[in-house]
């Protein structure tokens, strides 16, 4: 039924469309999901993925930018020639499928597991922390006056943020409330400069292929702030996947991530890095907690979010590993 | 009292039915919440094993740092608080080691194969 909707709103402005096929949902949570579908065209078929809030759905809650935001940040992207999947359509409302948008599909792999073992991924592994420096400038260079409406965040109201959000789980952590003094005392104060902030620039969100990035997803909290918040995030031992030697994703050195950084124009702080590297790690903890309270009170009792309310504990011992080092 | 087998040696057996004689057996999507489910298993079963000497432990430790006793959550909550106000921090005698053998003692359970935990465990010759 998705493909009688989706053929009816290609037609309208895919010239040539004759109609789509193999629609699949890829991934749906309670306001928002992803399709992968073929868009059937006599020049040979396109690959397409819409996203979108089914209808009923409004404004996307809390810390999200909105599908609107996102699209035009994506175009942003791709115009500004970064990996960015091109965005073929907006949604409009008469179309019927909700709020959200169509983009060209990118072939790649996003799982990290793959990308970090993979056969397919060993010429391109060891330069993949230099390239996602060169990308996270980019981003952070896109045009200020271009960007779609987005809250601006600060070291400040992301700490009072987390603060507020562990504090109503009511589960005593004493290593998270470690790492909440260590944030207030570290916190570096307003950016020299507010940029785009991508928000969740890391595995999962990145589409790697034997040649490379070939693009960022995800841009659902986007948001304005400190563009070093993006590194630290990368930086997250929770996104290394078992190469903790390897800070950034897995894959290479700070300083490799510093360095493409550097060779698209820009200049990292590595002592703001760190704060936002200890503050991402803490937040994946808080997401956690965050995890095991849906697993409770929601109704399919999934068995996933209950594991992963049980990951918490991974980030308290890479807090520790951060601000009580015994050694590398 | 109740009789045996133990809840370790049931939540085990079961574990080890479902992981060698269904996973065999099982593909797609339920193949992936079937090896969740074996892990959740395995989980409770690390738990049921190990829970109750570190908790006594914890719960030592904490007595001897706040200076009073009470429930296992009582006591956390009153560190919390602690560090939270600035009471006690990593320069206190014996928070910093409280901290890495109560997050070192949650791990066991929680995700022994996680990288950074199987290098601490290394660190203390374990």
């Amino acid at each position: 039924m998705i493909e009688q909707e989706l053929s009816r709103c290609v037609a309208a402005w895919c010239p040539g469309a004759t109609g789509v096929t193999g629609a699949a949902k890829l991934s749906g949570g309670a306001s928002q999901e992803t399709w992968s579908f073929d868009i059937m065209h006599p020049a040979g078929p396109i690959g397409a993925i819409l996203r979108r809030a089914p209808q009923g759905f409004g404004a996307a809650p809390g810390r999200a930018a909105g599908l609107e935001a996102e699209a035009t940040l994506m175009q942003l992207a791709y115009d500004a020639g970064l990996p960015s999947p091109r965005v073929l359509h907006v949604l409009k409302p008469e179309e019927g499928l909700g709020r959200g948008f169509v983009m060209a599909r990118v072939e790649g792999e996003t799982i990290a597991r793959k990308i970090l073992r993979d056969e397919e991924f060993v010429k391109v592994r060891p330069l993949l922390a230099r390239q996602l420096g060169k990308v996270a400038a980019g981003i952070h260079g896109l045009p200020r006056a271009k960007l779609p409406a987005l809250r601006e965040m600060n070291a400040a109201t992301e700490i009072a943020q987390l603060e507020h959000e562990y504090r109503s789980f009511d589960w005593p952590r004493p290593v998270f409330e470690l790492a909440l003094r260590w944030l207030a005392a570290h916190d570096p104060g307003p950016p020299p400069e507010v940029t785009l902030v991508h928000g969740d620039f890391r595995h999962g969100n990145l589409i790697i292929g034997a040649d490379g990035v070939r693009a960022v997803l995800d841009w659902e909290i986007a948001h304005l702030g400190d563009p070093m918040e993006d590194l630290g995030w990368i930086c997250v031992n929770s996104w290394r996947f078992g190469e903790i030697d390897k800070p950034v994703g897995g894959f290479g050195a700070r300083e490799e991530l510093f360095a493409g950084y550097a060779e698209a124009g820009r200049r990292a702080d590595p002592a703001r890095v760190k704060f936002f590297e200890v503050m991402g790690t803490l937040r994946w903890g808080v997401m956690c907690c965050g995890m095991m309270q849906r697993f409770r009170t929601s109704p399919d009792h999934s068995m996933e979010r209950a594991m992963i309310g049980r990951r918490a504990s991974e980030t308290e011992i890479d807090l520790l590993r951060l601000l009580a080092s015994r050694g590398d | 009292m109740q009789d045996e087998p133990t809840p370790i040696e049931l939540t085990k057996a079961v574990a080890d039915f479902l992981r060698n004689e269904i996973t065999p057996v099982i593909k797609g999507h339920s193949a992936f919440k079937l090896r969740v489910a074996i892990n959740i298993l395995d989980l409770v079963t690390r738990q049921l094993t190990l829970a109750e000497g570190s908790d006594d432990a914890e719960a030592a430790r904490l007595a001897g740092l706040l200076g009073r006793s009470g429930s296992l959550f009582e006591l956390n909550q009153e560190l919390a608080e602690r560090i939270a106000n600035g009471e006690v921090d990593l320069a206190t005698p014996g928070l910093a080691v409280h901290l890495w053998q109560t997050t070192l003692a949650k791990l066991a359970v929680d995700q022994p194969n996680y990288a950074s935990y199987k290098r601490e465990v290394g660190r203390d010759g374990g």
